[in-house]
């Protein structure tokens, strides 16, 4: 039977000092090789690690969205992920998703529309609505409602919310046309 | 969240062989749920084996007609397959009634068959809970009850189970497909998760090194006269206080066969074969869904905070069948 | 001459937008350092006792724990209450972090692990050993009303109830209609979507920059300074963005304490975030038991009004808000009673939540004013019409301005009142009853001593700062107008500074003020460059507005203009030439005007909601609110109409969802995550319709404004209480109204 090195079948003891190991992460297009430990989960290692603060933590346990960011384009919970076993993977955060000085269309459209107050969910809700819209599952503004239900506002944003993705939406749909 | 080692499985022979040589090992998947208990302090496994990689995470038809989904397959990937759309979509609806778009994007199938309570005592290491901490006792008969179960309860735990996925599955008669150390096995899906009983630590009848490789569902799938209803405190991203998957296949406006489950009552999918058979070749009609839901929550006991559940059972059972029955075709 | 307005009643979009859309924006627990440390915070499991032994040996025994902090290793700290009082206090004996071995409430703070990282600090904090030993607890309002007492009252801005006036009581036995109920409202958590923090730089020369999620960062540094017995050139508190508060961060939380002591012991900097779970182990909105008694004749005269409450506080605080005073503001009656009392709960001290005391209190009572308008047969708006009142007769003033009648008139027509059939169950969509509620809505509004500084430089750059805060109303946004405005310059070219103690004085950023307090601030500094600009203008020869009679002189686009002729002109950098001055600088106190003093400045609103209930399994979606306010002057609608919607869904999720359950034999509150403590998501909220009604105000603050912060959420729970009512006929007199009340 084939065993990778280091796993440690027959008896060794769980750790009680960090034992790091090396793991390959695309973030923001930038690569990154970091050791880390096995119970850090992506949330932390983007705060405190890398120092990417946009990515939220609201409540850590995939109840809020506020961590939500887009893994190999898929928006995830990032505070329920170890980072360990997102090695090889592409990771995009909120930092990431303008091009130089001009906003992503998401971006653009929740300052245009107040779609925010506090803006401590925001970056969840953009990655979020990124995420959405690519799932491309969303027809009507129910459905935007529904799918964009993962990310609690506390503030009460929502209506302004949905006026931004659907704003978003309009211009990227004309984005495409030209 | 406690030290633990982790370790990369590269087969399903690797990963069972590291949980059968540590109990309190654990797998994992989509991690949301065993992240959540490690970081609350209730889950502390010494070895947290990463199955991500394991060729788990097909969607394909088996010999029979039915549909195999592979553990690894996301909560997303089956609510969202064609296929699963429109031969079981009672399986499509009830997963997209669960959780959040991001969890769903990371849940895996067989992860979500080993979801564990949502009871606040069992969540809360500063309360006494026999799920978590055997002979503790629990906190919640006599405390704050309101989402939990009025069947199949025991003196120890009255705890129910969160998923709605497993509602679903319940209802289709699916069959879990496991490998452990003493080979591989079916189990069909009403043996899969346990009553409390005198153990509610153990949510399932699985073995502890057993690992489920797929989800096996059987060629019917009730597409034209099926539906799931959740009943919840709010619109979307909450657990059910109760929800019925309802599948019915219909004969003119006759019942030919009826499957009911029901979730948020009882620590596993609660079904009672002799109600739904109330159904047999009867007219579908409001009087005989009465009937059937009137005899699903026979013997169901309230503990105060929850007791409304019992009319509210009643009431989606109805609702959920007048659906099903009206349904014509597809999601 | 006055300038015309270019800048106040613009939509403009948030000046701290692209900061927060971009992940730029850091608040309180983002700020790292080199060397920083990470405290994490244990939390005690009984709700009243003793700690009998602490063990952390085995939290020790980890490399990379440095410390735990407990009542037994503390350094000593003064003793006496008035050190540990804060701006937003109430009377009492505030609390202690690791004062001694008494546990007064579950989940108190009793030990900080402090560790080299995050996850070392939570693994440690698992593995301390805590042994009590528990006294019998009492959580339970209902059990405990009967110890209920009138409360002391040190707190700021309470107002007493009124004075009973009329013969009440006597009243409502003789009234020909009349209502007599009681109303229940839970306990609620303000839950920002910030968790609370304070991350801590200790420098070597041990001076602390502290970033503390606040309302108000001259309260903190206050605190700091009085319990650690620091100067405060030695504490500077910085608070740049606050990812909400609603009240939660109006006094300072023990995780700030917890960090300061932890930095100042280990001369390291130090940072202390609390967990979700911990967010519901301080201030709450109280649990009430209220009883509200209308009397009426048959043609809809009010004549009895009482208003009972029994509102819940902690074994070592008074916490007092104004719960029953708004029906004697709201309607003219001539017998008026009303009663306040408060009963100790083995709980923390609650604290303000969004619009505290009236969004409670004019829940009950609009409830109430529903019932009374159904028992007489009478429009519930005709019913509001009838009473509504010219003065406030609690002080018997006249309102500095009140167009309620306008939003009354407004909202119902915007909603479509004047279809409603007042049957109740009369409204059906398929499984679906349908129902129409409507209520009103009042809160202060207030003005508060404030300062602000501005500077304009030769690059033609304004920096305007005060020690306020933007808990996302919008500060930095409509303070950047006012003073833009004021100079005639572009948006771009202002800068306002907040949330740093070392700026002027500002008050706590609450109870909707800050637009007039320190907007005012920040008008009148403005105000005072501009008198240095024209007179460098008017009095420098060869200026092209040499001679131009001050009032003469505007200000737009960045220059001076004589307004009869708008040829003449300077820029603004070159009437600072003609000065001879690199730069001007102004800082202002601005004080509310002592005309005020003869009006009760109030906001009021009319709320108009519809829901839909579905028969069979109960639950309650609201499908549409319309909220017509009257505000004075709106100053930046786009940010307005987003403080009201926030307010409404508030409104909605307090109906609705939101109640923190407590295990009474515990004594502890058990639903404490976002899972289970609801509060709305997307698909929760529909069609929110927002109307501002003309309002005139020259007297409630030198802006015309009046604060909108709290205003949204007064009156929805009892517009969309009164909808259930007409949809189901089932009057629900408990908050939040869940499904299995209306089985």
């Amino acid at each position: 039977m084939k065993r990778s090195e280091g796993s440690t079948v027959g008896g060794v003891a769980p750790p009680e000092e960090p034992t790091k190991q090396r793991l390959s992460l695309r973030v923001n297009g930038a690569e990154k090789q970091l050791d880390v430990a096995p119970w850090t989960t992506l949330l932390d290692l983007l705060r405190e690690t890398l120092d990417l603060t946009g990515t939220k933590k609201g409540c850590d346990h995939g109840q809020c969205g506020a961590c939500t960011v887009l893994v190999d384009g898929q928006r995830i919970n990032s505070c329920l992920t170890l980072a360990i076993m997102k090695d090889g993977c592409e990771v995009t955060t909120v930092e990431g998703l303008a091009r130089g000085d001009a906003l992503h269309p998401v971006q653009e459209a929740f300052i245009e529309q107040d779609a925010f107050q506090c803006g401590y969910c925001t970056p969840g809700q953009i990655c979020s609505a990124v995420g959405m819209l690519a799932e491309g599952h969303a027809r009507t503004d129910d459905d935007i409602r529904e799918q964009m239900s993962g990310n609690l506002c506390r503030c009460g944003a929502y209506p302004h919310i949905l006026a931004a993705i659907q704003q978003a939406r309009r211009t990227s749909a004309k984005g495409e046309g030209t | 969240m406690n030290r633990f080692s982790y370790v990369r499985a590269r087969d399903a022979r690797e990963a069972v062989d590291v949980v059968s040589a540590h109990p309190t090992a654990r797998f994992i998947g989509g991690g949301t749920n065993l992240l959540d208990l490690m970081k609350e302090h209730v889950t502390h496994p010494s070895h947290v084996v990463d199955i991500t990689r394991l060729p788990l995470k097909g969607i394909e038809d088996t010999p029979d007609g039915g549909l195999r989904i592979g553990a690894l397959v996301t909560n997303s990937e089956v609510a969202w397959n064609a296929e699963v759309k429109r031969r079981y979509p009672l399986l499509s609806k009830a997963i997209l009634a669960g959780a959040s778009p991001q969890l769903r994007n990371m849940a895996t199938t067989g992860g979500n068959l080993l979801q564990r309570t949502r009871c606040y005592y069992f969540y809360d290491v500063g309360t006494p809970c026999n799920k978590r901490e055997p002979g503790s006792g629990c906190g919640a008969k006599t405390g704050f009850n309101r989402i939990h179960a009025i069947l199949g309860t025991s003196e120890q735990c009255i705890a129910t189970h969160p998923s709605d996925m497993c509602v679903a599955l319940a209802a289709l008669e699916a069959v879990v497909r496991v490998t452990g150390k003493d080979g591989e096995r079916a189990i069909p899906f009403a043996d899969f998760h346990r009553l409390p009983g005198d153990t509610p630590q153990l949510d399932t009848n699985l073995k502890p090194d057993e690992l489920i490789t797929a989800v096996e569902l059987p060629p019917e799938g009730f597409a034209a006269h099926s539906t799931y209803l959740k009943v919840r405190d709010r619109a979307s991203y909450a657990f059910a206080l109760v929800s019925v998957a309802a599948a019915l296949t219909l004969d003119g406006g006759h019942v030919r066969s009826a499957r009911v489950a029901l979730g948020g009552v009882a620590h596993k999918p609660w079904r009672n074969p002799e109600a739904e058979a109330l159904l047999t070749g009867k007219p579908a009609t409001r009087e005989h869904f009465q009937a059937v839901a009137d005899a699903l929550v026979r013997g169901a006991k309230g503990f105060g905070h929850n007791t409304f559940k019992i009319e509210l059972a009643k009431r989606s059972v109805v609702r959920a069948l007048e659906e099903a029955a009206g349904r014509e075709g597809q999601p | 001459m006055t300038t015309p307005s270019t800048q106040l009643g613009r939509p403009v979009n948030r000046v701290d937008g692209r900061a927060k859309v971009t992940g730029e924006a850091r608040y309180a627990g983002e700020f790292n350092v080199p060397g920083l440390l990470y405290g994490q915070v244990v939390s005690s499991t009984i709700a009243r006792g003793r700690i009998k032994s602490i063990d952390a040996s085995e939290a020790l025994r980890l490399p990379g724990v440095l410390r735990v902090f407990t009542h037994e290793n503390r350094p000593s700290l003064p003793w006496f209450d008035r050190k540990y009082r804060d701006d937003d206090a109430p009377s009492g004996s505030p609390f202690r972090p690791l004062h001694n071995d008494k546990v007064v409430y579950s989940g108190q703070p009793v030990a900080l692990v402090v560790a080299e990282t995050f996850e070392l600090a939570r693994h440690a904090a698992s593995l301390v050993r805590i042994e009590y030993k528990p006294d019998s607890h009492e959580t339970d309002l209902r059990a405990q009303r009967k110890k209920a007492y009138a409360p002391r009252q040190g707190k700021d801005g309470f107002e007493p109830p009124p004075k009973p006036w009329g013969h009440a009581d006597k009243a409502l036995d003789k009234a020909a209609v009349k209502v007599d109920a009681e109303y229940e409202t839970p306990v609620e958590h303000h839950n920002p979507m910030e968790p609370h923090a304070s991350t801590v730089i200790h420098e070597d020369d041990g001076t602390l920059t502290i970033y503390d999620k606040t309302q108000g960062v001259l309260n903190s540094q206050t605190y700091v300074c009085n319990v650690f017995d620091l100067p405060k050139e030695q504490v500077r508190v910085r608070s740049p963005f606050v990812g909400g508060a609603f009240g939660s961060g109006l006094r300072p939380q023990y995780q700030l304490f917890l960090a300061v002591l932890a930095a100042r012991e280990l001369k390291r900097s130090v940072r202390v975030t609390l967990t979700r779970e911990q967010m519901f182990t301080f201030g709450h909105r109280p649990a009430t038991l209220q009883r509200v008694a209308l009397g009426a004749s048959a043609d809809g005269t009010l004549e009895a009004l009482i208003h009972e409450a029994v509102s819940e506080t902690s074994s070592f605080e008074d916490y007092i808000e104004v719960l029953v005073n708004w029906g004697s503001m709201l309607y003219r009656c001539d017998n008026v009673r009303a009663d306040y009392k408060v009963a100790a709960l083995d709980c923390y001290t609650p604290i303000d939540m969004r619009a505290p005391g009236a969004a409670i209190g004019v829940y009950a009572l609009e409830s109430a004013m529903d019932e009374l308008a159904h028992a007489l047969r009478m429009d519930p708006i005709a019913l509001r019409l009838k009473n509504y009142s010219e003065r406030d007769q609690n002080k018997d003033k006249p309102y500095s301005s009140k167009e309620l009648r306008a939003c009354y008139q407004q909202g119902a027509e915007r909603f479509g009142w004047a279809r409603r059939n007042p049957e109740p169950r009369s409204m059906r969509e398929g499984h679906e009853l349908v129902g129409w509620g409507m209520a009103t809505g009042i809160w202060d509004a207030m003005q508060q001593p404030a300062s602000a500084k501005a500077v304009l430089g030769l690059d033609g750059r304004l920096v305007v700062s005060s020690a306020t805060a933007d808990i996302g109303t919008g500060t930095y946004t409509v303070m950047t107008q006012i003073a833009a405005d004021t100079l005639g310059l572009p948006i771009e070219s202002v800068t306002f500074k907040l949330g740093d103690s070392s700026l002027p004085m500002a008050p706590l950023e609450g109870g909707s003020w800050t637009v007039a307090s320190v907007g005012s601030a920040v008008k009148e500094a403005c105000e005072k460059l501009r008198e240095q600009l024209v007179t460098f203008a008017r009095k420098t020869k060869g200026s092209p507005l040499a001679g131009v009679g001050a009032e003469e002189v505007v200000f737009a686009e960045g220059q001076l203009r004589n307004a009869s002729d708008p040829s003449r002109a300077v820029s603004i950098v070159e009437a600072m030439r003609l000065g001879g001055v690199t730069h001007l600088e102004e800082q202002t106190s601005a004080v509310p005007s002592p005309k005020q003093q003869a009006y009760t400045r109030c906001v009021h609103s009319a709320v108009f909601a519809e829901v839909k209930v579905d028969e069979a399994l109960g639950t309650v979606r609201v499908t549409r609110v319309v909220s017509a306010v009257a505000g004075g002057r709106v100053l930046n609608p786009k940010t307005a109409r987003s403080q009201v919607m926030g307010g409404v869904v508030w409104g909605i999720s307090m109906a609705l969802h939101e109640e923190t359950a407590l295990d009474h034999t515990l004594g502890r509150f058990m639903n404490h995550n976002y899972a289970e403590y609801h509060v709305p998501v997307n698909a929760d909220v529909r069609d929110i319709d927002v109307i501002f009604v003309d309002e005139d105000d020259t007297v409630v603050n030198p802006l015309g404004a009046k604060g909108l912060g709290e205003i949204g959420i007064v009156g929805v729970a009892a517009a969309v209480a009164n909808a259930v009512f007409h949809a189901t006929g089932r009057r629900v007199r408990g908050l939040p109204i869940t499904l299995d009340k209306l089985l």
